[in-house]
């Protein structure tokens, strides 16, 4: 921080004005625990607080209500992944011609998961607005559309609710890709 | 011109030059700067009674006044005030911090679990320390109020629920405490406060089923002394206002903003949170001790006296900002006072003794539509019922959750012997409850808001000054399209600053009038604690401009209700204000 500041040195900064204000996020932590990884593809869903850790199907999701909170479980060895907050999810199930395309591509029989973390200060979206079908967090209001991809529909969150791709097997609710964009909270790291 | 040139090439160099994000454990090859060789130790003696130059704590003394009796910028001088220095934090988010000043060192916390000592001067660094955090970590607010200084230590309350014990002169850990469990929620955002070679802390969480307390550590160990809970456990005293079964341990009460002492009785007067989850009728009773605020021998961590703003909350109205202790006149007497503006609307006037605390009056200070009345004897107010949210109920009420004053910092100052208030006025809300079940580390909260503007309102923020004698209200200065999320600065100077609004704007205040005397756009919005300091014989005043957390949020809120209303630009930046040359600085 010391020493004479030439004009160069200006230059360089305002070039860079607009990238560097932010500080990286701190530490990523190891996440080589099978409870606390994301969600795989094969992945079961159980229902959050199910000690018998029953795999959900399509048809234990009520139509148009209040999410249903999960966990992803291991089918093999029955790991439930809850050992980080962070995969909380949030299943919902609606009318299929309401959803957009993307969606609907996403959705298994009208069900979409998104995660239960809010991209805004990862607080836990646990509100439900019936009427808009939104989904909302009760910390700082931020509104998302699960019909549109988790698309913000009020602020201040300003990235789309990540989603998790499903698909029907045997009846079940099962993940069929990542989740599509980083869960959690804050910026990206630089 | 030139100064204006310098001020913007330090943001820039200081965005850039350096690489933020990585804890940086100083490697001073380099020999340590003399203002830290000389560093001067932070004695119980000096936070008693600290020199006029110095900021030792958030609110500079242990009353809470928040005023500096330095005198050099006057209200005829204050109008050539310019930026001496600014700093880009590196951080976005909301910069609450007061910037602590000993002999010229300045401490600077801010969100990222970034601490950083500036020489205060010249805005020189002498060190970084972030402490990583985990990707899930839970921090409903991601912020920080300050530090304390103690010996030639620092003492930073990490967000995830760590305390944490600088070398003051290396910026290097020398112990951390873990305070609670993060994933079960919670966390800390409060500036510690040290007493009597005790470190103080009051925990956050207050939205995901805690059980709220305040704490006390050994400043040369880091081990805890005390304890206390603010929400009783079964058989102790008040736990018969909490329903039978256990809510007791799941009920709220945090306590994040850092409390009052009081040197002559050792009691340090903490407020506390509303209680959990927000509706009142899941949890029948007044829920002591929450929204309240509590007397603790700092000796023994044990409760002397409460007083309890308003019982059973059902309106998400924390109690946490202390009251300020100012003896103050009434019917030709002098009451040794405790005055708190409350989140719940009502300015009151209270009285400290040795343990209980005694009501003397409260009023109004906002529109307030939910209670009826107060109790002549003991404040309590009484609730209109039909203004009370239930599960299942919805109900409208004034002010809004986010109260006529949330927990932004009161002013006073002995000149005028008037308190400065920032709040926010005209702000109402709806709420309706609903059932939520408790699941550790989640929200326990359950319900659903929204919030309106009162009928013909034509501002929302203010800054109010009240003569603490006669209770009575002197100046209003309102802004029409602006929040108010400023804590306040009062000095010997006879001035009042402050930030607070979308506009970026600090300004300075006639204390007496209320007349805007000069303003100066920052780089954010301000929601941080200005504070005044000296530095050879140069008065400074400092602030961090930096934009987010319940401030950002409320304006997300109304601009569905007002292209007014637009985001607020963020990013943090510290700034330091003084006389430009040729301004009349006047020996102290």
């Amino acid at each position: 921080m010391r020493g004479r500041f030439e004009r160069r040195t200006f230059l360089k900064a305002g070039i860079g004005f607009g990238v560097g204000l932010r500080l990286a996020d701190p530490s990523i932590a190891a996440q080589e625990d099978p409870a606390s990884i994301r969600p795989t593809e094969g992945d079961l869903l159980v229902r959050l607080g199910d000690s018998s850790a029953t795999p959900l199907g399509p048809d234990d999701i009520p139509l148009s209500a209040r999410p249903t909170m999960a966990w992803a479980m291991d089918p093999a060895d029955k790991t439930v992944r809850s050992g980080s907050r962070l995969n909380q999810l949030l299943l919902v199930r609606l009318d299929p011609v309401t959803l957009t395309p993307e969606t609907l591509s996403r959705a298994a029989e009208g069900v979409v998961a998104y995660t239960a973390i809010c991209t805004h200060e990862g607080c836990d979206i646990d509100d439900w607005l019936a009427d808009k079908q939104h989904l909302s967090c009760a910390c700082h209001f931020s509104t998302f559309d699960p019909k549109d991809s988790g698309r913000v529909v009020e602020g201040p969150a300003l990235r789309m609710l990540p989603a998790l791709p499903l698909k029907v097997v045997d009846a079940k609710l099962v993940v069929a890709k990542p989740f599509t964009s980083r869960v959690g909270f804050g910026e990206p790291p630089l | 011109m030139k100064t204006h040139y310098r001020v913007i090439v330090a943001f820039l160099l200081l965005a850039f030059g350096s690489e933020p994000g990585r804890t940086q454990q100083p490697a001073p090859a380099a020999p340590m700067p003399p203002n830290l060789q000389n560093y001067k130790p932070v004695t119980a003696e000096r936070l008693r009674k600290p020199d006029d130059g110095d900021w030792l704590m958030v609110r500079r003394t242990y009353d809470g006044w928040g005023y500096s009796p330095l005198a050099q910028i006057t209200r005829a001088s204050v109008t050539q005030l310019q930026p001496l220095w600014v700093m880009a934090t590196g951080v976005t988010n909301g910069h609450e911090a007061a910037p602590i000043v000993n002999n010229g060192v300045m401490f600077v916390a801010t969100p990222g679990n970034q601490l950083m000592a500036i020489e205060a001067r010249s805005g020189e660094v002498f060190w970084r320390f972030t402490r990583p955090l985990a990707d899930d970590v839970i921090r409903m607010h991601p912020t920080t109020r300050g530090v304390a200084l103690y010996g030639d230590r620092v003492f930073f309350a990490s967000g995830e629920a760590v305390l944490v014990a600088l070398d003051a002169r290396t910026g290097k850990e020398v112990w951390t405490t873990k305070v609670d469990e993060n994933k079960s929620g919670y966390y800390l955002s409060v500036a510690p406060l040290v007493v009597d070679g005790k470190v103080l802390i009051g925990t956050s969480g207050g939205e995901f089923g805690i059980r709220g307390f305040v704490a006390a550590y050994d400043a040369n160990t880091g081990k805890e002394l005390w304890k206390s809970y603010t929400i009783p456990a079964p058989g102790e005293p008040g736990s018969d206002t909490w329903p039978q079964g256990d809510q007791w341990k799941t009920g709220g009460g945090p306590a994040w903003v850092t409390g009052n002492y009081d040197p002559e009785t050792n009691l340090v007067f903490w407020g506390t949170g509303n209680a959990g989850p927000w509706m009142g009728d899941q949890r029948p009773g007044d829920n002591l001790y929450t929204s309240s605020t509590i007397a603790l021998d700092v000796a023994t961590g044990r409760l002397k006296g409460y007083f309890q703003y308003h019982p059973n909350d059902s309106w998400d109205w924390d109690e946490v900002s202390p009251p300020i202790l100012v003896d103050y006149r009434r019917n030709d007497r002098t009451i040794k006072g405790l005055i708190n503006v409350a989140r719940n609307g009502y300015l009151w006037f209270l009285e400290r003794t040795d343990g209980p605390i005694r009501f003397n009056e409260g009023v109004p200070y906002v529109k307030q539509n939910v209670f009826s009345s107060l109790d002549p004897r003991t404040g309590r107010p009484n609730v209109d019922p039909a203004r009370k949210p239930g599960t299942g109920r919805k109900a409208d009420f004034c002010p809004s959750w986010w109260g006529g004053k949330n927990w932004p910092s009161v002013a006073y100052s002995p000149q005028t012997r008037m308190i400065y208030i920032p709040a926010n006025e005209n702000l109402c809300a709806t709420m309706e409850g609903r059932a939520i079940q408790y699941t550790p580390g989640r929200n326990f909260i359950g319900a659903t808001t929204t919030l309106y503007l009162a009928p013909g309102a034509d501002h929302i923020g203010e800054v109010q000054a009240w003569n603490v004698d006669t209770g009575k209200r002197v100046w209003t200065h309102t802004f029409a399209k602006s929040t108010n999320w400023g804590p306040i600065l009062a000095t010997g100077g006879g001035l009042v600053f402050s930030g607070g609004t979308s506009d970026r704007k600090f300004r300075a205040f006639d204390a007496l009038t209320g007349a805007v005397l000069w303003e100066f756009p920052t780089s954010s919005g301000i929601i941080g604690q200005p504070v005044s300091f000296m530095v050879e014989g140069r008065q400074y005043i400092a602030v961090q401009s930096g934009w987010g957390i319940d401030a950002r949020t409320m304006q997300s809120r109304l601009a569905r209700l007002s292209a007014d209303f637009s985001p607020v630009p963020e990013g943090g930046a510290i700034w330091v204000f003084g006389l430009g040359v040729g301004a009349s600085r006047p020996s102290q």
